[in-house]
């Protein structure tokens, strides 16, 4: 419908079609639409064209430095000494142990709301409470884990203390994404597994569970990316330190990728900078195969029902 | 009450398991009930910790300075906890970011809900979301290293400080891009058909659609999109903390260096302010009032969004 309109033949011979080409006022303004369409398209480029930029501008600082070396050593005092062991090490720790964490607690407050929360006011209070807490900024997340697990519980600025901070983080966008994937669960499903006797939780576990694996996962893994890129909140429980030691238990002082990537990025030499680059690179490559995985998950799952 | 199929005897193991896995169902349901009442804890929580040490803050300093004042000076005499100055931060990058942000954002969901085609729409689409997903302190870098030392100095030399609000506005408004663009389409995808077929009918061109019949209707979801936004901005820690300095400065110039109050927590969170200290207490006090703004900008947006929504037939 809009095609045609738009599609009128003005550039033929308008003598002969007087009915079908617009004049005047009426061919101003489709002069003007048409128009619009480009600039509109030049505009939603800007993000593409930003995003191509900031690309070419990382991999030219930063790909001389990588190597099996920068990956390996530990950070140093000399930018060309340092490295990113310690760092990916912690990540990895703080990483894991938040998933173990969050996981088991976002699917099942996911799984309480969908399948069996009564309609009272707690429930009410607990879907207005998760999209608020989606909401809180991530340095706040920060400061509770600052004055709750490392000083009130006395865990220190320790891999726990930091992982229990990104897993209160997370854990409301991860509810979210699972509710959403458990709603895509046909209630045929359900109903056929109740009709055969089975009962509320085992139709919960061996049937609709299953059926929402594939959509949970996605909103895990893009979790996953969130937490390994968060660095305000992990400043502020103390994650900003020299690390020199392999991490070996949840107890250790830690840093992560991303906070060693703002230390090199705040000092003022010039080979520092480098570093940085280098480390985005190590960074955005770990989190841009996240989101493949979850967008690849989500292609071949979509259409189970 | 339960029959085994095709009418066989119930055994005796199968009505021995009853009561067990009545009591399992039970157990189980409890731990649900555990695992939602862990984010209202949090809320709890978050709220506790910032209102009691902000309580404690306010013994030493009278809340109406610090509501009112406007030099906010922590670390050296003579002290003074106006938290205007901070706040006049936040506002900065949010005048600039959504300055550069709301036009192109817009644009970006008029073009790919009403303009582009299917396949366009579903491969810039994930391109844009791509931007969301980029850490912050990536973003920090770029903003102080890219753009303000690779464009802004070369284009406007010393007019413009080395830590400056335009440099994390700019990469503030790329980081809110998507939220701005993505919740838009949505909210204006969802105006049904009928509406824009109406207006073909009467004659109207692609752009008058866009612009006077579904940009208008789908306008409750964008004001809640622009309002995430802001929130998302008030609320972003490294690219502030990194690029736009740790000068409290009463200003909206985009060229001056200046500090907002996710800036200031960082900055307190790097030092070791003491327990007890009273820069210590004035993080609780700042983050309290951040924890104010963001969540009523959250619950303005889903009041707007529950309110204006048009709804049809």
């Amino acid at each position: 419908m809009a095609a045609d309109l738009e599609m009128r033949p003005h550039g033929g011979a308008p003598e002969q079609a007087p009915t079908l080409a617009a004049t005047g006022q009426v061919a101003r303004r489709q002069r003007i639409s048409r128009l619009s369409r480009y600039v509109l398209m030049a505009a939603s480029l800007v993000g593409v064209a930003v995003l191509i930029y900031l690309a070419v501008v990382t991999l030219d600082q930063g790909w001389a430095r990588l190597s099996w070396d920068f990956v390996t050593s530990y950070p140093s005092r000399f930018p060309e000494r340092a490295g990113l062991r310690s760092s990916i090490i912690g990540s990895i720790w703080v990483v894991g142990c938040t998933m173990v964490l969050a996981i088991p607690i976002a699917v099942g407050t996911a799984v309480f709301i969908e399948e069996f929360a009564p309609r009272n006011t707690f429930t009410s209070l607990v879907k207005l409470n998760i999209s608020n807490l989606a909401a809180v900024p991530s340095i706040i997340y920060g400061i509770l884990g600052l004055t709750m697990f490392v000083r009130y519980f006395g865990l220190g600025p320790s891999i726990i203390a930091g992982a229990l901070t990104l897993a209160l983080m997370i854990l409301p966008m991860t509810v979210i994404a699972s509710q959403e994937a458990i709603r895509q669960v046909p209630p045929s499903v359900r109903q056929g597994s109740l009709a055969l006797g089975a009962t509320k939780w085992q139709t919960v576990w061996h049937h609709v569970l299953p059926g929402a694996v594939p959509g949970i996962m996605t909103g895990v893994i893009l979790a996953i990316a969130r937490a390994a890129g968060e660095t305000a909140a992990l400043i502020m429980i103390g994650a900003f330190t020299f690390i020199a030691f392999d991490n070996t238990s949840i107890f250790d002082d830690f840093t992560v990728v991303p906070v060693q990537i703002y230390n090199w990025t705040i000092r003022p030499q010039e080979a520092f900078r480098v570093n940085a680059a280098a480390a985005i690179i190590v960074l955005m490559a770990a989190v841009l195969t996240l989101n493949l995985i979850a967008a690849v998950i989500r292609e071949r799952f979509r259409q189970q029902y | 009450m339960t029959l085994a199929a095709h009418g066989a005897p119930v055994s005796y193991e199968d009505l021995r398991k009853r009561p067990f896995s009545r009591l399992f169902e039970r157990v189980i349901l409890a731990a649900l009930y555990g695992c939602a009442f862990v984010s209202l804890l949090t809320t709890t929580a978050i709220v506790g910790v910032l209102f009691v040490e902000a309580f404690a803050f306010f013994r030493e300093v009278d809340i109406r300075d610090f509501l009112f004042k406007t030099t906010w000076q922590p670390l050296f005499e003579p002290v003074s906890f106006g938290v205007w100055e901070l706040v006049a931060g936040t506002v900065n990058v949010v005048f600039w970011s959504l300055l550069f942000a709301l036009p192109i954002g817009l644009a970006t969901a008029i073009y790919l809900s009403e303009y582009a085609h299917p396949n366009t729409r579903r491969l810039l689409k994930p391109v844009l979301e791509a931007l969301a997903g980029v850490p912050t302190v990536v973003y920090a870098y770029f903003a102080l290293l890219v753009v303000t030392q690779d464009i802004l100095k070369p284009l406007l030399g010393d007019r413009v400080d080395f830590f400056n609000a335009l440099g994390a506005s700019l990469m503030l408004a790329v980081m809110i891009l998507p939220t701005i663009a993505s919740i838009s389409e949505d909210a204006m995808s969802n105006v049904p058909r009928e509406l824009r077929e109406a207006a073909y009918g009467l004659g109207a061109t692609r752009m008058e659609v866009a612009l006077r019949v579904v940009f208008p209707a789908a306008l409750s979801g964008v004001v809640a999109a622009i309002l995430l936004a802001i929130a998302r901005v008030v609320g972003e820690t490294m690219i502030v903390a990194v690029a736009a300095g740790s000068t409290p400065n009463l200003t909206l110039s985009p060229l001056e260096s200046i500090q907002t109050m996710t800036g200031y927590m960082l900055q307190v969170g790097l030092g070791d302010a003491a327990r007890g200290t009273i820069d210590y207490q004035s993080l609780f006090a700042v983050g309290a009032m951040l924890f104010v703004m963001t969540f009523t900008l959250n619950a303005l947006a889903q009041w707007v969004v529950a309110r204006f929504r048009e709804v049809y037939d």
